[in-house]
């Protein structure tokens, strides 16, 4: 969240041309590069130990391992897709929550609310992304579940419960990356559709929305890749239940909350191996979302 | 940053007061959680070098950190296996240290006192039983007003020795059962909502309307959550209690690894769903630390017994008591 | 006719900013509403004895969480120390000689680590170091905790590095002064309110962090001096003081985050606050 502080704007330092380096300079070079280097290891370890450890899980279930639904510890049974289920379903009905809030409150933030009054709510909606997920969790049992319940849920916690307390984890991305980018939008477009006698909703529907577009989507996914790895606030209101239905008021498991709640206690070899095979799926589709949401916005950054 | 900066000093400087405390760290069963942090907190008073800090993470949990070395001690109220205990390096002597109730623990309103057998109770947990209005429900309930709702199945979420002595329990009376899902500390459950830990589940029973769980008497207790009365094999109704823990072991032969189950005793006044819970203990510690082992499991032996009764587990019959005494002499 | 159609349009004009209006009301009341009820609910367990005693054994009233505030402090305070310079040293690297291969592969990196779920991160930790020194350890919360917030100071300190105009560093290396003490002496302090700025974001960020210590700083009922056994922090305990059926574990989880909320809210206000345009270092 926090590269969301820094201003976008990237104007790269000179190289100072026809300079030789120094013995310091090489010196300090060499140092800070070596600093640089601890991510790189960190992110080589990472994908190397979570392919080690879950091995023997794709050498026994193969790629059978995401498309089966038993999770049978006592038999050594396993097969994710209840998790893959529930990690997609509950962050799809967040992000159909959280977009259309956020982007609506992006617009009224931008063309409507005078400014004051816009960068006060700014901040209050900047700062909803420094809440503790833990916390959010707690909200969920002791407000939101019971809410739910009294809705006529039956069980007040499930996926729909996880669902509106990752969208509620996300919308402060959406909002804010909806108003930078419809702050970009250009005056003139705007002026001449004012011209032609447009009202100012038109204006946001024909000019700004379609403007905003490919950044909307970047922090569209941008939201998703967090929504997806999201831990504690869905495990403490999912309902940890390894099964797949299309009712989204029945309790649901996601990919993060079972290895929290596994690993640290699953007894068979099998068994942990299943947990790290799906931490390496978890972490092989975050990559891919959050990709394509840097793609997005590298575009956006092109363009303007 | 100034503050922040104070900070990092503050936590700078308390390193190096380490004082000569002596800790031990253990982990494993929620089921004896209460008394063994009761134990933990009072030991500490006896001794105040020395911390024992225990993680209730579940017996699966105890059972694999004892298996990697993690911790100093683990916890379980599941035997562990040989094929389990052959994959430890060294040997582990399984130390029982209370005997406790599982109980069918329930959120219905205006029943206080349900009643249920082992057939039936493995139905609910299989799935075939869903309304509370069920027939064979109502037959073991007559005059009992049950609401007229669908049963909320809650079960643990993690690898758990309740959940062992639970599906131990129902594997011996339904058949069903027991080649549908079978025993052990963390299973493949037909339906349900996972909690974790005794906590989770209790947790979830006491918030979830129509809900029924299994828990640790002490859980139920401590939360006022309403817990059924079991019928026994001797086809007698029991309620759990101390005493009737207490007669479920009392006709169990002890064998020298202590590794038994009491689960659908015989006796009449026997409470069915009843279990010893462990420690799971090196024979061969490093850093002194068996001797430390041994000297707080004299002391569980003796004065932390006393201490069962209000948390409502039982204590070790003497004769146990005697063998473990013993037992717990080859600690090094 | 056209004044029908155009009454129409106004209407609608009015119906959508109402909506949009309502929409940013849910989303910035949400705030509000979280802040004031765990105001309200966190006030009434909170006072003196919670903060300086030990827990109680399980189901016995009372009992405080000093433990796991000494231990988020420890356990955040050593992720920074670990953490905040690794990534200012590579964030530097990054604006100042990030150009190659390498640096690309870096920034790369950078922004996968940034985009992996905190839990795996918990993973990653737990195989690095609890499992080859047999232990759980504060040790090992604060590696995981690290792990988290360098991807974050590095590329915030390269973003603010590249925002420090080119004519200072060509003045300064004109005079003949090394490269390296122009960077050092010059660029760093210049950019140095934002640098610090991110930092301390990042250790809010990472101090409510719970998945990655579950099984690594793992808990513990007592105070620990030392960083190579177990330790209690604030989220952890939140979560299991949470899922508990004890309704005084219920008011002082409140409790509990009211503290951790109201440290993450200082840093920041504070961090928002300091880095206003109109006050700030940028031009």
């Amino acid at each position: 969240m926090s590269s969301a502080v820094a201003p976008a704007v990237s104007r790269g330092p000179a190289k100072v041309p026809g300079s030789r380096e120094r013995a310091g300079d090489r010196l300090f070079r060499l140092i800070i590069s070596g600093f640089a280097g601890i991510i790189l290891l960190a992110a080589f370890a990472l994908a190397w130990q979570l392919t080690r450890e879950s091995l023997s899980t794709w050498k026994t279930f193969g790629l059978g391992f995401l498309f089966t639904s038993t999770w049978d510890p006592v038999a050594d049974q396993f097969g994710a897709l209840p998790f893959l289920y529930g990690t997609a379903v509950s962050s799809l009905l967040a992000l159909l929550i959280a977009v259309p809030l956020g982007v609506g409150a992006a617009v009224f933030l931008t063309e409507l609310a005078p400014k004051r009054l816009a960068e006060v709510l700014m901040f209050a909606i900047e700062l909803l992304a420094a809440v503790p997920s833990v916390i959010l969790g707690l909200m969920g049992i002791f407000i939101l579940v019971p809410v739910m319940r009294s809705l006529g849920a039956p069980y007040g916690v499930g996926m729909l419960t996880a669902g509106l307390i990752l969208a509620f984890m996300v919308l402060p991305y959406i909002t804010t990356i909806t108003r930078e980018v419809l702050l970009t939008v250009p005056r003139p477009l705007k002026e001449a559709m004012y011209a032609l006698g447009a009202t100012r909703w038109e204006v946001v529907r024909g000019v700004s929305l379609p403007f905003a577009r490919s950044g909307i989507i970047g922090a569209v996914f941008l939201s998703l890749g967090r929504a997806l790895g999201e831990t504690m606030a869905v495990t403490m209101v999912i309902g940890n239940a390894p099964k797949i239905s299309a009712n989204l008021l029945e309790p649901g498991y996601s990919m993060a909350a079972v290895i929290a709640n596994e690993l640290a206690e699953a007894a068979s070899d099998a068994h942990l191996s299943a947990l790290v095979a799906i931490g390496l799926v978890l972490m092989g589709v975050t990559l891919v979302v959050n990709g394509a949401a840097r793609l997005m916005i590298y575009r956006l950054g092109k363009r303007s | 940053m100034k503050l922040t900066l104070n900070l990092i000093a503050a936590v700078l400087l308390a390193a190096p007061a380490a004082a000569q405390m002596k800790t031990l760290n253990g982990a494993g069963a929620t089921f004896p959680y209460p008394i063994y942090s009761k134990w933990f907190d009072e030991y500490h008073k006896v001794k105040p070098d020395l911390q024992i800090n225990y993680q209730s993470i579940g017996s699966g949990g105890g059972i694999r950190q004892v298996t990697e070395r993690t911790v100093d001690f683990g916890a379980s109220d599941g035997p562990m296996t040989t094929q389990q205990q052959f994959k430890v390096d060294g040997k582990i002597l399984h130390v029982p240290t209370v005997l406790g109730a599982v109980v069918p623990a329930y959120n219905l309103k205006d029943v206080t006192d349900l009643k249920l057998s082992g057939a039936v109770l493995a139905d609910i947990f299989l799935g075939k039983i869903t309304r509370w209005t069920d027939p064979a429900i109502a037959k073991l309930n007559e005059g009992v007003k049950l609401p007229d709702a669908v049963i909320t199945v809650v079960h643990r979420s993690d690898g758990s020795g309740t959940s062992y002595c639970f599906t131990d329990y129902l594997s011996k009376v339904s058949a069903e059962w027991k080649k549908k899902v079978g025993t052990n500390t963390a299973v493949n459950w037909p339906i349900g909502l996972g909690g974790k830990g005794n906590e989770g589940v209790a947790g979830l029973v006491k918030q979830t309307p129509n809900a029924i769980g299994y828990v640790e008497l002490i859980y139920a207790k401590q939360n006022d959550i309403s817990y059924a009365t079991m019928q026994n094999k001797a086809g007698k109704f029991v309620k759990a209690s101390i005493e009737s823990v207490t007669a479920a072991a009392a006709g169990v032969k002890m064998p020298a690894d202590f590794k038994v189950s009491i689960t659908d005793a015989t006796g009449e006044k026997a409470y069915p769903i009843s279990t010893f819970t462990w420690l799971l203990i090196y024979e061969k510690n490093n850093e002194g630390k068996g001797a430390v082992l041994k000297d707080f499991l004299k002391w569980m032996l003796k004065d932390g017994q006393a201490m069962t009764a209000p948390l409502g587990y039982a204590p070790l019959p003497d004769s146990v008591n005697g063998m473990v005494t013993k037992a717990i002499e080859v600690i090094k | 006719m056209n004044e029908a159609h155009y009454a129409r349009r106004k209407k609608i004009n009015a119906l959508m900013f109402t909506l949009t209006a309502i929409c940013a009301a849910v989303a910035s009341g949400t705030l509000l509403a979280i802040l004031g009820y765990i105001a309200w609910k966190g006030a009434s367990s909170l006072n003196w004895d919670f903060l300086i005693h030990l827990p109680k054994p399980v189901g016995e009233k009372g009992g405080g969480i000093v433990n796991s505030i000494v231990g988020s402090a420890k356990v955040v305070g050593l992720a920074g120390l670990m953490g905040i310079p690794v990534g200012v040293l590579g964030g530097v690297y990054l604006a100042e000689y990030g150009r190659g291969k390498y640096a690309f592969a870096v920034r790369y990196a950078a922004d996968v680590m940034n985009g992996v779920p905190s839990i795996v991160v918990g993973l990653f930790a737990y195989a690095l170091i609890v499992h080859p020194m047999k232990k759980f350890s504060a040790l090992s919360g604060s590696v995981a905790l690290a792990f988290i917030m360098i991807p974050i100071v590095l590329r915030n300190t390269e973003e603010f590095l590249r925002l420090v105009p080119g004519t200072i560093r060509e003045a300064a290396l004109a005079l003949g002064v090394p490269r390296w003490k122009v960077t050092v002496l010059v660029i760093v302090p210049t950019a140095g309110r934002g640098i610090l700025t991110g930092a301390l974001l990042a250790l809010a960020r990472v101090a409510g962090e719970t998945a990655p210590l579950i099984f690594t700083a793992f808990g513990n009922r007592f105070n620990d001096n030392g960083w190579l056994n177990p330790i209690a922090t604030l989220p952890h305990t939140i979560y299991t003081y949470a899922i508990s059926p004890y309704e005084d574990w219920h008011n002082q989880a409140w409790a509990a985050a009211l503290i951790l909320m109201a440290f993450v809210l200082l840093v920041n206000v504070t961090a928002r606050v300091w880095l206003r345009p109109s006050s700030g270092t940028s031009h």
